[in-house]
């Protein structure tokens, strides 16, 4: 922000909070439009198929078009339906799936909001999206989104857990909750990077820290309801969960909302365990560049970042067959629950008796 | 200016939506205004300056507790006429407590405004500069109160315990799976090719 004194005033603060929301907000859903045509190419690919590709050049403008038959289409609300549940459910999704982004750090100092608490804030606000589908599933007035909905809060409250005690080894190591911190403390040589041990005084955390990785990265795939953890949804047995009853606009936000916690999911693992906007090498050598640029080259290189974990995504939905729902719920209580509790005891014994407070 | 207009939309909310949880007839709507209410406290939190507590607040009883009250509520089979039934020979006894209750904050928020005993005491650790909210909280929580923490984790972890005590049970009726034998099944244990002659069938073995 310019520090001219306009932009300290109420209104000017208000403004300019308002148009880097606006812009953050925007950006994000044109990655959405993309990112799903990429989820369908990239399914596409492996199966052999073409996938989308009549709607612009290689089926660019698939999305905008899907978008605009959902909005062009009736809205449909069960006789039985509670209303106003009904249609709120899908809007506190999306508007849950978005807030979160408010302390996200795209760049240095490109952050809505740099919150202290910035991870806490995190775990809060995705933990409030489990309500839109409690709140759906419930609204419908309906057996199977009912079972579906109860099914995939069960599973999102779950692996919270996990996650939480998997994002706790990373704060001990960082000392901070505050998310541009964590990148920051990971500057420099790649090895810096918490999924590599991060850094000098405490690369042998390597071996707790990399499965730690990956056991975040498989909790994520559980906590966005995605393959091979789509029990809610599952179309063969629940015939998509929550959302039988839903149809045109509200089911657009449900699936957007959706999506835009799968880029988050990948933000986060970005951020968390392999360096945020950190290319992996010092930049020293941009000192003299100019600082606006310097900040688009390393947005650029999170928003890759971004990208190669959501096509981990979409590669995992092409070829993990779905979980047996006590698989799920063995594999999150009994699994990584302990596992991940045992590592944050082994990561701050570490830092205490090794580095020293 | 913001702050104010924040705190006035906020604990305006947090009042009504504490007023509807009472009032709604169906208990899933005064769950999710319940919820509605914890979720404007924390926001006043945050405007006291008190972050690390407002995020607790969402995460433990927005995110954890409000759930499970949910899904009990969801899956009651509730009769909505028999719950109004009590609701006039209860209203006295109610309103005695609600009563009692509302004097006595008021007597509390007379003393702290006059700077009275509460007012005295060590006031609440201010976050300062090179002190975050969490780093505060946690040098008292984990220096001066570790008994009572530790204490606090005792009696959660016996609580937990008699939960599970409580709750399980073995079921010999029951087929159980067993995830490990079922991944580790192969070819060769699961299956036996044999080679049938026509007319005379699998002989000599018992058919699995």
């Amino acid at each position: 922000m310019e520090s001219t004194s306009f932009w300290t005033t109420p209104v000017g603060w208000t403004l300019a909070t308002t148009g880097a929301v606006l812009l953050v907000t925007v950006g994000v859903l044109i990655a959405v439009a993309f990112l799903l045509l990429a989820d369908r190419k990239i399914w596409a690919a492996v199966m052999m198929r073409k996938g989308p590709n009549v709607v612009g050049p290689f089926g660019l403008l698939q999305s905008f078009a899907d978008m605009i038959k959902f909005v062009l289409k009736e809205i449909v609300v069960p006789a039985g339906a509670d209303k106003v549940v009904f249609l709120m459910a899908p809007v506190i999704t999306v508007i849950m799936a978005f807030t979160v982004w408010a302390v996200i750090p795209f760049a240095p100092g490109w952050v809505i909001s740099d919150l202290n608490v910035g991870i806490l804030y995190v775990f809060a606000i995705s933990s409030m999206g489990v309500y839109g589908i409690i709140m759906g599933g419930w609204a419908s007035n309906s057996k199977y989104p009912f079972l579906g909905s109860l099914r995939s809060a069960a599973q999102m409250v779950s692996y919270e857990v996990s996650i939480g005690l998997i994002i706790i080894n990373v704060i001990l190591l960082a000392g901070t909750m505050n998310l541009s911190s964590i990148v920051t403390s990971q500057e420099g040589w790649i090895w810096n990077w918490y999924a590599f041990g991060g850094g000098a005084d405490t690369w042998p955390l390597v071996v707790v820290l990399f499965p730690m990785m990956i056991m975040f990265f498989i909790s994520a795939l559980a906590e966005t309801n995605r393959p091979p953890f789509d029990l809610p949804e599952a179309e063969s047995e629940l015939v998509a969960g929550y959302q039988v009853e839903y149809s045109s606009t509200p089911y657009l936000l449900f699936m957007m909302g959706e999506y835009v916690n799968i880029i988050f999911m990948c933000a986060m693992i970005s951020i968390l365990f392999f360096g945020g906007w950190n290319p992996g090498f010092p930049i020293d050598f941009t000192a003299d560049w100019n600082p606006f640029l310097v900040n688009l080259l390393l947005f650029g290189v999170l928003f890759i970042k971004i990208l190669f974990w959501f096509f981990m995504f979409a590669m995992v939905k092409t070829f993990v067959p779905r979980y047996r729902y006590d698989q799920l719920m063995r594999l999150g209580w009994k699994i990584f629950l302990p596992t991940s509790l045992v590592a944050v005891v082994v990561v701050s014994a570490w830092r205490v008796f090794a580095v020293g407070a | 200016m913001l702050q104010g207009i924040a705190f006035y939309l906020l604990a305006a909310t947090a009042v009504l939506s504490g007023l509807l949880v009472v009032t709604a007839r169906n208990p899933v709507h005064s769950v999710l205004w319940l919820i509605l209410a914890f979720f404007s406290s924390a926001g006043l939190f945050v405007l006291l300056g008190a972050e690390f507590l407002a995020m607790l607040l969402v995460v433990v009883y927005v995110g954890a507790v409000a759930v499970l009250f949910l899904f009990v509520v969801m899956m009651l089979d509730v009769d909505f006429v028999r719950l109004r039934e009590g609701y006039a020979t209860y209203l006295p006894l109610a309103a005695i407590v609600a009563g009692i209750l509302l004097a006595e904050m008021i007597m509390i928020s007379i003393v702290v405004v006059q700077g009275g005993a509460a007012a005295d005491a060590v006031g609440p650790a201010v976050a300062t500069a090179d002190a975050s909210n969490v780093e505060v909280i946690g040098r008292v929580l984990y220096t001066d109160y570790i008994y009572f923490f530790q204490a606090a984790g005792i009696v959660l972890l016996i609580a937990m315990i008699g939960a599970i005590v409580l709750t399980l049970r073995k079921r010999t009726s029951v087929r159980r799976q067993d995830p490990g034998a079922q991944t580790n099944r192969d070819r060769k244990t699961s299956v036996e090719i044999k080679g049938v002659v026509t007319g005379v069938g699998v002989t000599g073995e018992e058919l699995r």
